[in-house]
């Protein structure tokens, strides 16, 4: 009895972990087998053009809508905050070099997470359970070459557009709020991102949402293919994608915050 | 279409070479074993039915012979290659010779009922579109939809959704064909209607088939031979007059509870 007690908590964390690592595993398999089916032709450019219209195209009023206001709060908060030290001029610098290399691509990729990130994880859920997937694997068409392999380029393709156009809206929502709003000069708007903003932050930015996009598309179609059972489990697939996704892009972030120039 | 396949010769009995020979076959979920050595022959050109309790395993197996599932232990040998020792494109390559009509029809929704006939011959055939459209459309007619094509599988019934996923099957012209409970959840109109199509599309294409069914009595008046499993195993094979007739206590109990269910 004794002995039972101080070993099935050990049991149960050995199996945790195991479970964990496991689980962890299948993930970069998952991963692996996308890259792999990625440079066996043929291509499916078809279903490649649907993907990227339905993740980016599609995602569009919500990336200018959050674009506009992300800037604009930036603009209001760059204005108090430097008012006090004398330097509002300054504020379209910070508006866009905060947008470019750090909002841009995070607020876009976690938008596209919860607009598209969680579609498609229900989407290839469902597929899942009412055997769509395995109606392609026994017409000997590859499920992987087919819908994962597809989602995860066009979320290459989309998020950097996307994260381009959330930083161009966001930078246009700040000046309404520092040039219209609180008086400031338009080209000392302008000037000083023209002074401040450097190639490399537009490739730090460019970079990161390139990740996200692997990330978002790798998440949602590895949490659908290994989906439950039934709608209770493709209601947690869906869940555990965002939350997994938006999760690994801010670990993310900071790493690659830390690591690009 | 052609199949190479030799004919049937309606409720003949199994020829010497079959088309699938299932060995031993085992296979267990966890701590619950479900199949239990399965052993059974399939001749070219019958169309066989497996019947059995709810949960007995026939889908299970039915995915062992589209190797979606591998065994525990055991062989499935179709024109004597192993299915079950199969890998990638070696396994792919076994795979384009099927036909399956999944159980709720898995036709893909994001597709127009034409569209979802038309995609597997698109993918997997070399002919050019001008002759693989008439090909989609004269499926479509065999089946009786000639000009549903338009519509997307939500919009059209239970019945037509089954006679899609048939007609899916069979454009790619396949040597073999899996039905898992091609009428379940139909009335018996409909019931009768698809099994009528099945008999009709058999006789004139001869393909080897394998359906796993619970429509009892009605699946005795179309299949070549009847294969009951129990318990994991097979517990009996034979014609559907032997089968019917079976002093089996497990067969008997099984089709006089279906007949009785049926009719109550």
């Amino acid at each position: 009895m004794i002995g039972a007690l101080f070993v099935d908590p050990v049991e149960r964390l050995g199996r945790a972990t195991l479970g964990c690592v496991t689980a962890l595993g299948r993930f970069g398999v998952f991963f692996a087998q996308a890259l792999f089916w990625l440079v066996i032709p043929p291509f499916k450019l078809e279903q490649t053009l649907h993907r990227i219209s339905f993740i980016g195209f599609r995602s569009l009023s919500v990336i200018l809508l959050t674009g506009a206001f992300t800037g604009m709060v930036l603009g209001l908060q760059g204005v108090i905050l430097l008012r006090r030290v004398g330097s509002e001029a300054f504020v379209g610098a910070a508006v866009a070099v905060s947008l470019v290399r750090e909002l841009g691509p995070v607020v876009s990729a976690l938008m596209v997470t919860g607009r598209a990130g969680s579609a498609l994880a229900a989407e290839i859920g469902v597929m899942r359970i009412t055997e769509q997937i395995d109606a392609l694997t026994v017409m000997a068409l590859n499920p992987m070459r087919y819908l994962v392999v597809p989602t995860i380029v066009a979320g290459v393709v989309a998020m950097p557009l996307l994260g381009a156009i959330f930083d161009v809206v966001g930078i246009y929502g700040g000046y309404l709020v520092a040039v219209q709003l609180f008086g400031l000069s338009g080209g000392t708007y302008f000037g000083q991102i023209q002074s401040f903003l450097t190639t490399t932050d537009i490739w730090v930015g460019f970079w990161k949402s390139l990740a996200f996009g692997v990330i978002i598309t790798w998440v949602a179609c590895y949490k659908g293919f290994y989906v439950g059972h039934g709608a209770e489990g493709v209601g947690r697939a869906t869940t555990e994608a965002v939350v997994l996704a938006s999760v690994l892009i801010l670990v993310l972030d900071y790493f690659l915050g830390s690591v690009l120039p | 279409m052609t199949t190479g396949q030799p004919p049937s010769g309606g409720t003949a009995t199994p020829g010497p070479a079959p088309a699938i020979r299932i060995e031993g076959l085992h296979k267990r979920f966890g701590s619950q074993p479900v199949l239990r050595g399965v052993d059974l022959e399939i001749a070219p050109g019958e169309l066989m039915v497996i019947i059995g309790r709810s949960g007995g395993g026939k889908s299970v197996l039915l995915r062992h012979l589209l190797g979606l599932v591998r065994p525990d232990a055991g062989r499935i040998l179709m024109d004597g290659r192993d299915l079950t020792a199969l890998r990638g494109r070696e396994l792919d390559r076994v795979r384009e010779r099927f036909g399956v009509v999944f159980q709720g029809g898995a036709l893909f929704d994001s597709l127009t009922v034409f569209q979802n006939v038309l995609f597997p011959i698109k993918e997997k055939s070399r002919l050019r579109m001008s002759a693989i459209l008439p090909r989609v459309q004269e499926a479509l007619t065999q089946v009786g939809l000639a000009d549903m094509g338009h519509k997307f599988p939500a919009e059209i019934s239970g019945g037509m959704r089954k006679r899609v996923a048939i007609a899916r099957a069979l454009v790619t012209e396949p040597h073999v064909v899996f039905l898992d409970e091609p009428t379940t959840g139909l009335d018996p109109i409909l019931v009768n209607s698809i099994h009528h199509l099945i008999v009709e599309l058999h006789r004139k294409f001869n393909f080897t088939a394998v359906m796993v069914s619970h429509e009892i009595p009605e699946i005795f008046r179309i299949a070549t031979r009847v294969a009951m499993l129990h318990d994991g195993r097979i517990r009996e094979v034979g014609t559907p007059a032997r089968i019917e007739g079976s002093e089996d206590p497990a067969v008997k109990q099984f089709i006089q509870g279906e007949v009785e269910t049926q009719a109550t």
